[in-house]
């Protein structure tokens, strides 16, 4: 009746499985896996629905540490406990680190070679621009109020130009920035 | 103290504190590795981040270049270690024993209130590794063309990158 290619059988979960598919994850992405994450595990694979992927990477983002690290513990000890955990992390993390330190490698050998310091300075300031192009992306996305640019400035003054440690940074910045999120969502509902 | 056993507790601690991704604690890592260790360079540092950028995977691969350049395989080894793992096992606990509990509301005001923090941070790693490179008048166009191209078109990272490094090449960044 249709011409539409029925889906294939959807991959068993299993730690091997999950290996494969967050190191096929880890080796496509750059620039970031976030979004490779959605399109195998949401559209290729089907383990997960947008909503449950939405409400996960919520989660990761909230929890300290890599997001996707924290992403892919939690999916596979969801699947398959300890071990799927285990096989996510590796997978996530072993191939694509390889290349890492084989990159690295590589660049500690031939910094010297002609062409390879001017390489890595473009590089450099292309990486510069994709970090800052992140920051303008993420401040768009943020409610037009004052207390948002003020937290941001004071926290990019103490660690960029005071160089102070981000623990006490942050210390002192997350209560500030609760507080403030709490009076005001308080007088908005009242 | 061993190096080693120094690296694994502040990126223990680091990890603890990466509530905007890893690219946020940037600036934590550029304090104890240049400023206070001298255990790696500003230009070492900024070089070590945008190679690291040319490989594929999770943005925070970065700590293992970090962490090799310190101590080697096993420094590389224990930076990664120390900034992924115990930060997945408290995401481990807590989706043990809070997945059932309805947690909306505080995801919520969590996220509103640490963004505005987390922009900051992003911004000032962003400075940081430019602190690192030469200046140059064809690096500062280069950083502005990059984020213009980022933000108005959907150009893969990687071409960017490679881009950026065919201009140094030729010698004009």
């Amino acid at each position: 009746m249709s011409d539409i290619a029925a889906p294939t059988a959807p991959m068993a979960i299993t730690p091997w499985t999950l290996f494969y598919t967050f190191a096929s994850m880890g080796l496509q992405g750059f620039g970031g896996v976030m979004a490779w994450a959605r399109r195998i595990l949401v559209e290729d694979r089907g383990w997960v629905d947008n909503r449950e992927f939405t409400e996960l990477l919520a989660l990761s983002q909230i929890l300290p540490g890599p997001n996707i690290c924290n992403l892919a513990s939690i999916l596979g000890y969801r699947w398959c406990g300890v071990r799927g955990a285990v096989a996510a992390v590796v997978g996530l993390l072993g191939p694509s680190g390889l290349i890492v330190l084989g990159i690295g490698a590589l660049y500690e050998h031939y910094q010297n070679a002609p062409g390879v310091e001017g390489a890595v300075h473009g590089m450099t300031a292309v990486a510069v621009g994709l970090v800052f192009a992140a920051g303008v992306k993420l401040a768009q996305s943020q409610p037009r109020n004052l207390r948002g640019p003020v937290l941001g400035i004071a926290a990019l003054i103490a660690v960029a130009a005071l160089h102070w440690p981000l623990v006490w940074v942050l210390g002192v910045l997350i209560p500030l920035a609760l507080v403030l999120e709490w009076r005001s969502s308080r007088s908005t509902n009242p | 103290m061993s190096i080693l056993i120094q690296l694994f507790l502040q990126f223990v601690l680091i990890s603890l504190l990466a509530f905007g991704g890893a690219s946020a604690t940037l600036p934590e890592m550029h304090r104890f590795l240049v400023v206070q260790h001298h255990w790696v360079d500003d230009h070492t540092f900024s070089s070590l981040y945008a190679i690291s950028q040319a490989a594929p995977g999770p943005n925070v691969l970065f700590v293992a270049l970090f962490g090799w350049h310190v101590a080697g395989l096993a420094g590389a080894a224990v930076t990664l270690f120390a900034m992924c793992i115990p930060a997945a096992l408290l995401a481990l606990l807590v989706e043990h024993y809070m997945s059932r509990y309805p947690h909306h509301t505080w995801h919520l005001v969590l996220r509103r209130a640490l963004a505005p923090i987390t922009i900051g941070l992003v911004f000032a790693t962003a400075l940081i590794v430019f602190q690192g490179a030469p200046v140059h008048i064809g690096a500062i166009l280069l950083v502005i063309a990059t984020t213009w191209i980022t933000l108005r078109t959907r150009f893969n990272a990687l071409w960017l990158i490679a881009l950026g490094a065919l201009l140094g090449v030729l010698g004009w960044v």
